[in-house]
């Protein structure tokens, strides 16, 4: 059994950034487990532009905006063990591990940072009746075929879902060459990010179907075509006399993501049903002491400067464990997901909190000229204004801790929206 | 004419709301700084995009991913994705290595965004 300080599992921008923020902090007994070959985790995919506005002030690819934190990494001379897959994580931060080169490993840490990252919902969660012939893949998985392997999953193709990964591969499989007829969304609004949506689907002329699904798939060895219909809004139920045809060979998946939390469950994390990511306080530390979760595995961020930042924070917490410098506060007030707000993390605030910290939220609809409040007990402490939200776009508040002097005798903290739905 | 554009400078996306007179722009609004401002001019005069690609690289089945070193004009993109596919990379190659100098015949060249040894 080998020793280490701190444990990250995952090398992705979650994993990269808290290693380099736990080494700037002093630590130098770091290990990163990596499951595949590289560093970097999803970005090595994302060839696209658009990440790093916040971070370093430019636009940078996914690679690109990577090889910054694995250089880093790098320089530091943080230990890194890629095509290492954890298997294992007991309670008391024992972790076992397998590698075609060194066999079953186990570690014993002093603190774990969880930075798993998340997969895709894939098709057998959807319910689409149809033969299970090839042609459907999840958005992530062509975009590996298409910016790691040189390889094209099809022709004529149509999208399901609006998040991210899907508009981004509608643009990217026309830039390809492909044809793509629709990107089709269930809900009434858009998943993802309204920029994508502008840059990807409306510059190539591509329909967005909003309040549509696909409710039949043709095909038997290869995919042949899809039958979409309107939804009704209400209760997401086609309409009978709605359905079009689709003759396609390629039907690609962006219906979300599920953070990867098996590992967490076995250490004996508490998982919140709102974000499928871990219970966290304001050090970003679960239910089990010492280990600490964070990027997208904690919840689904839209902008990876966000994960990078979340996770420096991850990392210097972490290290503060080590050194018996972070206090465990069991007397805390819970994060209440009011009207409008679903997954607000962290979802426990130390009474004694003495800096500010970030709380993170996705609005459950579409509100227009809406305020976003915080509540200490009943006593508003905070407001935001916004001319929009959509579930989309992730809500970051500041939250101080003069907002807990306000109300000492509350019992917990509330976040809301207050707006008209639209 | 009114014509709505959706900023795309930041996550914001705002909503720009501009009046024209065929080509004359009267007024713009409801942006929230200056890249908007900046970003609802050029997108009513000369939209630009950065563009992102793959290419092929020698003696690999693996491509290379480029991108444009600045924003070209969006009625030259085909014609932008055209020549670097055209084009084959020798190895090694390093993240800000020029691998196209004036992409159709452009002041803009396509880079390298990953490093391949």
């Amino acid at each position: 059994m080998r020793n280490v300080d701190i444990l990250i599992i995952g090398g992705g921008p979650a994993g990269l950034a808290a290693a380099i923020s736990a080494y700037e902090a002093g630590c130098r007994d770091i290990l990163i487990l990596e499951r595949e070959e590289n560093l970097g985790g999803i970005l090595k995919q994302c060839i696209h532009n658009g990440f790093g506005l916040h971070t370093f002030k430019e636009e940078l690819t996914g690679p690109e905006y990577a090889q910054r934190y694995i250089d880093k990494v790098l320089e530091y001379g943080i230990p890194a063990q890629c095509d290492t897959m954890v298997i294992n994580i007991t309670p008391d931060k024992v972790v076992t591990a397998v590698s075609r080169g060194a066999g079953l490993e186990h570690f014993k840490a002093k603190s774990i940072i969880l930075a798993m990252g998340c997969r895709e919902r894939p098709r057998g969660s959807l319910g689409t009746p149809g033969w299970r012939c090839s042609g459907i893949y999840t958005a992530g998985t062509a975009q590996k075929f298409t910016n790691l392997k040189g390889l094209m999953p099809g022709k004529r193709v149509v999208i399901l879902g609006s998040g991210d990964i899907g508009l981004i591969m509608a643009r990217r499989m026309t830039f390809l060459g492909a044809k793509v007829l629709a990107c089709v969304e269930l809900m009434p609004y858009s998943a993802g990010l309204k920029r994508n949506i502008v840059q990807c689907l409306d510059d190539y002329g591509i329909p967005l179907l909003l309040s549509h699904t696909v409710v039949d798939i043709a095909g038997r060895e290869r995919l042949e075509g899809v039958t979409v219909a309107e939804v009704d809004p209400k209760t997401l139920k086609p309409i009978p006399g709605t359905e079009q045809y689709f003759e396609c060979d390629t039907l690609l998946l962006s219906v979300g993501l599920i953070p990867e939390n098996e590992l967490s469950t076995m250490a004996g994390v508490k998982i919140s049903p709102a974000t499928n990511g871990a219970e966290v306080n304001e050090n970003l530390e679960t239910s089990v002491e010492g280990i600490f979760s964070c990027g997208n595995v904690l919840h689904v961020h839209d902008l990876v400067d966000y994960v990078s930042e979340e996770s420096a924070k991850a990392g210097a917490n972490a290290y503060k464990y080590v050194q018996g410098q972070l206090s465990r506060e069991e007397d805390t007030l819970e994060v209440e997901n009011g009207f409008g707000v679903s997954g607000a993390v962290p979802q426990h605030i130390s009474k004694d909190l003495n800096e500010p910290i970030t709380i993170m939220f996705r609005p459950r609809g579409v509100f227009k000229d809406a305020q976003v409040c915080i509540d200490v007990g009943d006593v508003q402490v905070a407001t935001k204004k916004s001319r929009i939200l959509t579930p989309g776009e992730m809500v970051t508040l500041k939250f101080s801790p003069e907002y807990l002097r306000k109300n000492t005798n509350a019992d917990k903290i509330t976040v809301r929206v207050e707006a008209q739905q639209s | 004419m009114i014509k709505e554009i959706t900023c795309i400078g930041c996550p914001m996306g705002c909503r720009i709301t501009a009046e024209l007179d065929g080509d004359k722009i009267l007024s713009i609004e409801g942006f929230t700084c200056n890249i908007g401002k900046k970003y609802a001019q050029e997108e009513l005069t000369v939209p630009t995009r950065m563009v992102t690609a793959l290419m092929h690289i020698c003696g690999t089945d693996q491509p290379l991913s480029v991108k444009t070193s600045k924003p070209i004009e969006k009625s030259k993109i085909f014609d932008c994705l055209k020549e670097i596919s055209n084009h084959y990379v020798m190895r090694p190659v390093h993240i800000g290595e020029v691998v196209i100098k004036n992409v159709c015949g452009t002041s803009v060249d396509i880079v390298a965004t990953r490093d391949v040894e």
